[in-house]
């Protein structure tokens, strides 16, 4: 029974997959998984093959006091054993660590209807804000400050660990710990409404070198060059470019939004002719989404506005 | 024995049922019964309808055969048909229809409470089921979370408050109604022990009910008033909180998993000893047991929140009760195979479900293990993992072992017999389609599907598991629509069933086939748990009418009426027959809850006027009659008073079971004065200084005089002094309204603004709560007073005065409870 789903695993993508661990706490739950599952294999075998064995054996006690001691073996004694081991187990992998223990980077995550606002806390305490497009060193423990703007949320990212909701009013804390770099894939696992199923983020784990060269980059400001367009049409009334428009934060930074594998929060492969589609209509790519379409605008203009997009690695 | 058949034509008589469109007017349980389960099965192959389109959308990755919107109103119609419309509702049909008969009752001591019920659960479903072809279903997921559910523009979340708090009502009036059937309507001689499983599992399920479903009820109406009246009990800007709703929605959702469970359960418990014809092995763990998973169900429902950011010991202790669960599960499991080891098994069609039941839930049982262990759930939660998960509990828990029972008791219910060849293939069907459907998605969830997406891409490599599970949940269906056409397709030339088919030993199947809608032709003692086993002579002692009430000589119908543990008969109780009144007060609450979904408040307060004036004149013509003489002689050499009041009276067990529930609304309105408080670092938040203490102090004064003066009224007109007592009542009405005002006066002379803040908006919610409640004692004085004076209400025949009192212990002690917290609590924090 169990056979034929491995066989299947073994074919698939393991970019979001709580069962191709990345991270310290997946790899403890993908094994306490495939153990539980073992030993509940094991547990329903023996009580259908006592059930079956009732329905169709021939040879059967007689005794009435049988009744009585199935009962205290069966349904109390060996629960009570098994569960209690399976209790103590399971609980000592619950996170440990207390408030004043600090780990090795801190991200702050807002999530909002349908995307991701992060901001890393950088060693001279500075904030470092960006969107949709998680960066993590490997091998290090990342705390993330969860909360929200609208309505509930939950950040998962399977393949390095546990979920955790993000409610308004509240900050939750979550800590991970990848262990192996390569691309994964977070997304929100709490219904949040009707592009719930669109709310994904992409997450690269860096070797240590590779995070800081990431960071690095990513603190640098934007060049204005070809601005003209993206500013004249009031992109900037909700979009911050750092170093080129900084009034305002409703919508996602887009600093170095070229430089990011997807547009639309983990939606679209991030390229020219889906920056014209999304700009031209979110609306119809993510039903509900809060950016107004610009159909209105000329198409050259807003051609002009992805050409500038496009230049901004 | 000469007018033996006289007695049965005055059975006969006393009890036809209406003919023609009058059919409609009936309140036999033996009908209304059959109704109610038809009408749940109908709801839920319209649920199993929206899984359907849900499965179509998930076949292929990037599919648009419907939009997201549409989507959202699929699942959570889907999830909420099923637990609302389905699985609660067929427990009260099953058991409205079954319990009588197995208790040796000739109804149920309410008929048109029943009646009332199943009323109010058609209208109220048809509502629910009716809005997505209008686009206007909910379509926040069946838990509704704020603040999502609570900024929505359009009536979806309304259609979900309104129309399931009107359904929640016929949910507690067939709990109230079972209760006090289970208690006091055992057949004489069946004391508490002899009760069949069924009957004990009703129970606890009845009382799980009560305290489950009004913590809902209170989470509903600050969600309405939310919505509609802008008090701010979820908004965080305004000091409310989000996780009070999932508070208050899962102290009701997980006990709602064992009130579905606990009776799919309890017809398994029926089923096993009649196939392995011997008595069931352990009946006193089972009962123990069942207790023991009715009372850690309420200490679970955290186990919804683990990712919510709770702290870890809650975590671990959550955990710990959610595991533990297991144990008393077990132990009903094991029981059931000890009693097939120890007997004789037959093979039979409902043998086959109840061993596929077993071999679904165990699977489901283990999930749940697992899920428990707070650190796995971090992975699993929201995810496919659940949706797996859950349908595994829910349908080999729920909805195979009431098909077993439906298979099993066919030939009570219709007095037919269903065809085994059909049965078994429907079962095949089924068990294979559901394993093929949702075994995959253990996997595809741990493989990172989220529940609720409308769509993925196909790179996520979950496109063939979700392409099976379609397939899986297509020949699911189709196992079951056979089931369906076995049970619809007519039957006329085959012949009856015999009677007692399976050879079964409890009560229920004494009956003849057809059945009659008096049951038995008289009632037996009781001596053992599986009478028509141990006792050979007892269907002759009841054919021949040699049990007690065998006649209906006056013309009325009679049910017998025995003491709670022991069953010794007490009284004899007229229980009344067709009336459409029912139908029109269920009718007139439907508009008090439907129309303000509209915001057509002049109909809702034209239906209220409705809904009053039907329930009165039901509450006055029909209950606490005075009978036209003391006492009945029933055979046996008993004669038993035809009118009782006070404790030993059905009508106080259902006002104290009734005010139970309510108490536990109330309590859970108080849960939310404190959650906020334990929330907020300032409460009240500064710059707050209502209500005060002096008025809730004058208020609390004014209610123990109320409470007073109507316990007053019932001991001095047991006295015989009719004037006093209606001076007391007179006086007891103006203290009501007297203690209303007061309680009022303080929030609004402090000027206390609900829409500012969660603080006076909860404040409000109380008092607001106290006040209805004595209105509806006042109406409740008002209705002894004219009974006094109309000469209903005597110092002899005093029941409702009694059951006033009864309401006036709760209402009092709600009111001084509050005006306590109000007043005092600010002293204090």
């Amino acid at each position: 029974m169990l056979a034929a789903p491995v066989i299947l695993l073994a074919g698939c993508s393991p970019q979001q997959s709580a069962l191709h661990p990345a991270g310290v706490d997946a790899h403890e739950l993908a094994n306490l998984f495939w153990f539980m599952s073992a030993a509940g294999f094991v547990v329903w075998l023996i009580v259908m093959g006592a059930a079956i064995y009732a329905v169709l054996g021939r040879r059967k006690p007689t005794s009435e006091r049988f009744g009585d001691n199935f009962i205290l073996i069966g349904g109390v004694a060996f629960p009570t054993i098994g569960l209690a081991i399976l209790l103590v187990f399971g609980l000592s992998l619950l996170p440990s660590w207390g408030r004043d223990d600090v780990p090795e980077l801190r991200v702050h995550v807002q999530a909002e209807q349908y995307w991701w606002r992060l901001s890393y806390e950088l060693r001279d305490g500075s904030r470092l804000e960006t969107a949709n497009e998680l960066h993590l060193p490997v091998d290090a423990v990342i705390e993330f400050a969860l909360t929200s703007s609208d309505v509930i949320h939950s950040f998962w990212i399977p393949a390095l660990g546990g979920k955790m909701d993000a409610i308004p009013g509240r900050t939750n804390l979550l800590r991970l710990e990848p262990t192996k770099p390569g691309i994964y894939r977070g997304v929100c696992a709490e219904f949040c409404g009707p592009s719930h199923a669109l709310m994904a983020f992409p997450v690269e784990v860096h070797d240590a070198d590779g995070f800081a060269a990431w960071l690095e980059a990513e603190q640098r400001p934007a060049s204005d060059v070809g601005s003209g367009t993206f500013l004249a049409a009031g992109c900037g009334a909700c979009h911050t470019v750092r170093g080129v428009t900084e009034i305002s934060s409703i919508g996602p930074d887009l600093t170095h939004l070229a430089a990011r594998g997807t547009i639309g929060a983990g939606t679209l492969p991030n390229n020219a002719d889906q920056l014209l589609a999304w700009i031209s209509s979110p609306d119809h790519i993510k039903p509900d989404a809060r950016m107004p379409p610009y159909e209105s605008l000329p198409e050259s203009d807003r051609r002009a506005i992805v050409d500038y997009l496009v230049s901004l690695k | 024995m000469t007018d033996a058949s006289a007695e049965e034509r005055q059975l006969a008589k006393v009890w036809a049922r209406p003919e023609g469109w009058r059919y409609f007017s009936d309140v036999n349980n033996s009908v209304i019964g059959l109704w109610y389960i038809c009408a749940a099965f109908a709801f839920m192959l319209f649920g199993g309808a929206l899984a359907l389109i849900i499965r179509l959308q998930l076949a292929v990755p990037d599919n648009n055969l419907v939009s997201s919107e549409t989507y959202s109103q699929l699942f959570t119609l889907h999830g909420t048909v099923m637990m609302f419309l389905f699985a609660v509702p067929i427990f009260e049909a099953v058991a409205i229809l079954i319990l009588p008969a197995m208790l040796g009752a000739r109804d149920l001591p309410f008929p048109r409470l029943s009646a009332f019920g199943f009323w109010c659960f058609l209208i109220g479903g048809v509502f629910v089921c009716g809005s997505i072809f209008f686009g206007a279903a909910p379509d926040a997921g069946w838990f509704m979370y704020p603040p999502l559910s609570t900024e929505q523009s359009g009536i979806g979340a309304d259609v979900w408050l309104l129309g399931l708090s009107f359904i929640e009502v016929a949910s507690i009036a067939a709990a109230v109604e079972l209760i006090v059937g289970v208690l006091k309507c055992r057949a004489p001689g069946m004391h508490i022990n002899l009760t069949p499983l069924y009957g004990w599992y009703v129970l606890i399920v009845g009382g799980m009910i009560l305290f489950a479903f009004p913590p809902l009820i209170a989470g509903d109406i600050l969600f309405e008033l939310e919505r509609a009246f802008d008090w701010p009990f979820f908004d965080v800007t305004r000091g409310g909180d989000p996780i009070l709703w999932q508070h208050l929605f899962w102290i009701f959702g997980h006990p709602e998993v064992y009130i579905i469970f606990l009776p799919a359960i309890a017809l398994l418990a029926m089923i096993v000893p009649t196939f392995a014809q011997r008595p069931i092995a352990g009946y006193s763990w089972i009962v123990l047991s069942a207790i023991g998973t009715g009372f850690l169900s309420f200490g679970l429902w955290v186990h919804h929140m683990f990712t919510t950011g709770l702290p870890a010991i809650s975590l671990g202790f959550f955990s710990a009760a959610s595991e533990a669960v297991a144990i008393p599960t077990g132990i009903q499991i094991f029981a059931f195979i000890a009693t097939v080891m120890l007997g004789k098994v037959t093979r039979t069609v409902p043998m086959l479900y109840a061993l596929g039941a077993l071999a679904i839930f165990i699977v489901g049982g283990l999930t749940g293990v697992m899920v428990a262990v707070a650190p796995f759930d971090f992975q699993a939660h929201d995810s496919y993992f659940i949706v797996a998960h859950l349908h595994y509990t829910l349908i080999g828990g729920m909805l195979f072992p009431v098909m077993a029972g439906i298979q099993y008791y066919y030939p009570f219910m219709v007095g037919k017999t269903l065809s085994w060849r059909i049965g078994v293939w429907s079962f095949w069907l089924m068990f294979a389609g559901f394993n093929v459907a949702f075994l995959p998605m253990h996997f595809t969830g741990l493989l990172g599907m989220p529940r609720r997406v409308f769509t993925y891409s196909a790179e996520m490599g979950w496109d063939w598991l979700n392409l099976i599970s379609t397939i899986g949940s297509f020949v699911f269906a189709a196992g079951f629509l056979l089931f369906v056409w076995d049970c619809l397709r007519p039957k006329g030339h085959e012949p009856n069933a015999p009677r007692n088919i399976w050879n079964a030993g409890t009560l229920e199947w004494a009956s003849k086939v057809p059945s009659d809608p008096w049951g038995m032709r008289s009632i037996p003692w009781v001596h053992s748990r599986y009478p028509l086993w141990d006792d050979k002579e007892l269907l002759s002692t009841i054919d021949e009418g040699k049990g007690l009430l065998a006649n209906a000589g006056e013309g009325k119908r009679e049910t017998l009426v025995s003491a709670v543990l022991d069953a010794e008969p007490e009284q004899v109780l007229r229980v009344p027959g067709p009336s459409w009144i029912p139908a029109i007060t269920a009718l007139g609450l439907s508009g008090v809850f439907i129309f303000p979904v509209f915001k057509l408040w002049p109909a809702t307060a034209l239906s209220g006027v409705l809904f009053l004036a039907s329930l009165l004149y039901w509450l006055w013509t029909g209950t606490a009659v005075i009978p036209e003489k003391k006492t009945k002689d029933i055979g046996g050499g008993l004669r038993l008073p035809l009118y009782v009041s006070g404790v030993r009276s059905t009508g106080w067990w259902a006002m104290f079971i009734t005010m139970v529930g309510d108490l536990t609304a109330f309590l859970s309105l108080l849960f939310g004065y404190f959650f906020f408080w334990t929330i907020h670092e300032d409460f009240p938040p500064p710059g707050v200084d209502g209500p005060g203490w002096a008025w809730p102090a004058v208020a609390a004064g004014m209610v123990i005089l109320t409470w007073g003066t109507t316990l007053g009224a019932r001991l001095v007109n047991a006295r015989g002094d009719r004037v006093v007592a209606r001076i007391f009542l007179g006086l007891g009405m103006g203290l009501a309204v007297a203690t209303g005002l007061a309680l009022a006066a303080g929030p609004w002379t402090t000027g206390l603004d609900p829409t500012s803040h969660a603080y006076p908006a909860i404040v409000w919610a109380l008092v607001v709560w106290i006040i209805a409640h004595l209105a509806v004692g006042f109406v409740m004085q008002a209705y002894c007073l004219a009974g006094s004076i109309f000469g209903k209400l005597t110092p002899e025949y005093d029941a409702d005065l009694w059951n006033v009192t009864l309401y006036w212990h709760f209402t009092g002690f709600c009111a001084l409870l509050t005006a306590l917290v109000i007043g005092g609590f600010p002293l204090l924090a």
